[in-house]
């Protein structure tokens, strides 16, 4: 694969809820290491489109997909694709924090657990797989006296901070996030943020946001998407200072949404 | 007069309302007043006659002398068994129904006919008790005829109680496994299962109450008038609490008058106590869990 290949790629992507169409021929190409903010008007698709990147849209029994999806260079689609191995590789976290009932440290090493092949690997391995996940969201000084408390206590910030940390340990690809910030007052957005800022590089984000600000502050590029269809793809500062299209300067000027 | 003194029509609602309030305070002391009375007179009239020699002794004198052993023993059988046969069933059938079935034609049909079910009155599961297990399946009039009987008749309360607690389970913690590559298993497993423990384990106890109580299912099925020894395994007869209090209040002749309300007694402390073992383990559970 080349080193600039696309993180993600749809090509002529259509779904459909029932007899409703939710996206229409979406060619759409994430590039890899940076975040890429999903924008637009309530019911425009980009919910849509993100739960299309891990197939959540296919528990419910009358979504029906046509085109094709790849994510690094592979057809998530595909016959003899494994749903446990797509979302083991590509990881989702959601507007509200759903942390486990479990102890923090539980929570962390949850998926590592249900995905480990051999033997229970040994305590030292998992506090090293703990500290590294909490360090890498910026949570570790915070929790790191308290990894026995269920994580529920606590604060929505520090939870929706562990519900990325609890993804690491899988060594996800990409990261989908569908309004992370939408439940968090803007301190703890701003830090949540900033953690976001920490993981680029490292992780491709694709990210759906309402917050305009939000998407200018903390994104590469940006999407904008209107009544199911993609309209314009770009540099965030570009797309922000001199869109192209006529309907994303609307949108982004706030005459609606 | 100030603008925030109460009007005439203030007045009025603040009266209705006390009025209201009164009538429903009314009715629910109607309702615990029964359950005093039935308690008090029972123990009234059954406390003289309760003693060790009346729970661990056999019947003598055709039964207007001597204790009640078998009944109560039978009737631990007849529970324990139907237990063993109602919950594995109940439980793994409400996981099916809760974390599996589709939302389809079949799966609605099945949650009504388990409603149904519940509906059925219990001298019908007797008849069919009698049809299917004592002699189709040639078990015999025996506990364990019974015990299945006694089994058909709870399941559907266990399963509706244990959907129940399942179903409590916010869909946020599914949702996160299913999001990190969990299979079902594994997300009823880990997460499911260990939160709605509390919930599964009241309703079983719970059932426990109802199955001690039952009498029609028990009588054509394995229940006996009268049995001088105690039972030996789950194809013996046995006598039962429920039965035995109807037979002695109506079928013997010479039965001390505080015999009756001994049984109902004992009876109603066995399961008052199943009751609050259950209330309190769920106390205990809670008290565990947090979210």
């Amino acid at each position: 694969m080349a080193k600039d290949a696309p993180a993600i790629r749809t090509e002529r992507l259509n779904l459909y809820y029932g007899e409703f169409q939710a996206l229409f021929d979406v060619d759409l190409a994430v590039k890899p290491g940076i975040i890429t903010a999903l924008i637009g008007p309530s019911g425009c698709g980009k919910t849509t489109l993100l739960r299309c990147v891990n197939r959540i849209n296919e528990r419910l029994g009358y979504v029906r997909t046509t085109g094709r999806i790849e994510v690094m260079g592979e057809d998530i689609y595909a016959p003899g694709v494994e749903l446990a191995q797509v979302r083991k590789h590509i990881g989702m976290v959601f507007q509200r924090p759903n942390p486990l009932p479990l102890p923090i440290r539980d929570n962390i090493l949850f998926g590592h657990r249900i995905h480990r092949e051999g033997p229970r690997v040994r305590r030292a391995e998992e506090d090293r797989i703990v500290e590294s996940a909490l360090r890498e969201v910026l949570l570790w000084d915070t929790v790191k006296d308290r990894l026995d408390r269920k994580a529920t206590s606590l604060s929505l910030e520090e939870q929706q901070k562990l519900c990325i940390a609890r993804l690491l340990p899988l060594k996800p690809k990409v990261l989908l996030m569908d309004e992370p910030c939408s439940a968090l007052d803007p301190k703890a957005t701003q830090t949540v943020e900033e953690m976001l800022w920490e993981l680029r590089g490292a992780y491709t984000i694709l990210i759906v946001t309402h917050n305009m600000a939000q998407a200018r502050r903390a994104s590469d590029e940006c999407v904008f998407m209107l009544m199911g269809k993609l309209i314009e793809h770009g540099p965030t500062d570009d797309m922000f200072v001199t869109p192209r299209d006529s309907r994303t300067a609307d949108y982004i000027e706030g005459r609606y949404g | 007069m100030s603008q925030f003194t109460a009007t005439p029509r203030n007045h009025r609602q603040h009266r209705r309302q006390s009025v209201v309030k009164a009538i429903f305070l009314l009715m629910t002391v109607l309702l615990i007043v029964p359950v005093l009375l039935i308690l008090t007179f029972l123990i009234v009239k059954g406390a003289p006659v309760l003693s060790f020699e009346f729970l661990f002794a056999m019947p003598e004198n055709g039964m207007t002398a001597g204790g009640i052993l078998p009944a109560l023993v039978g009737t631990v059988w007849l529970v324990t068994v139907a237990l063993l046969a109602s919950v594995p069933v109940g439980v793994a059938a409400a996981i099916y129904l809760s974390e599996y079935a589709p939302d389809n034609w079949l799966t609605r049909a099945i949650n009504l006919a388990i409603i149904n079910l519940a509906g059925v009155p219990s001298i019908v599961h007797a008849l069919f008790g009698v049809g299917a297990f004592v002699l189709f399946f040639k078990f015999g009039t025996s506990i364990l005829a019974a015990s299945l009987t006694l089994a058909i008749m709870t399941l559907p309360v266990v399963i509706v109680s244990t959907l129940e607690a399942l179903r409590s389970v916010p869909q946020a913690f599914r949702e996160a496994c299913w999001n990190m590559g969990a299979t079902r298993w594994q997300t009823i497993r880990k997460v499911v299962l260990p939160n709605s423990v509390s919930g599964i384990l009241t309703g079983v106890i719970l059932e426990v109450s109802r199955t001690a109580g039952e009498t029609a299912p028990i009588m054509f099925t394995g229940a006996a008038f009268f049995l001088p020894f105690l039972p030996q395994g789950v194809l013996d007869q046995t006598m039962a609490l429920s039965l035995h209090l109807f037979v002695i209040s109506t079928q013997v002749p010479g039965v001390p008058e505080g015999f009756p309300y001994g049984v109902a007694l004992v009876l109603i402390s066995l399961v008052l106590l199943m009751n609050a073992i259950s209330i309190g383990f769920r106390t205990w559970l809670r008290g565990r869990k947090k979210w």
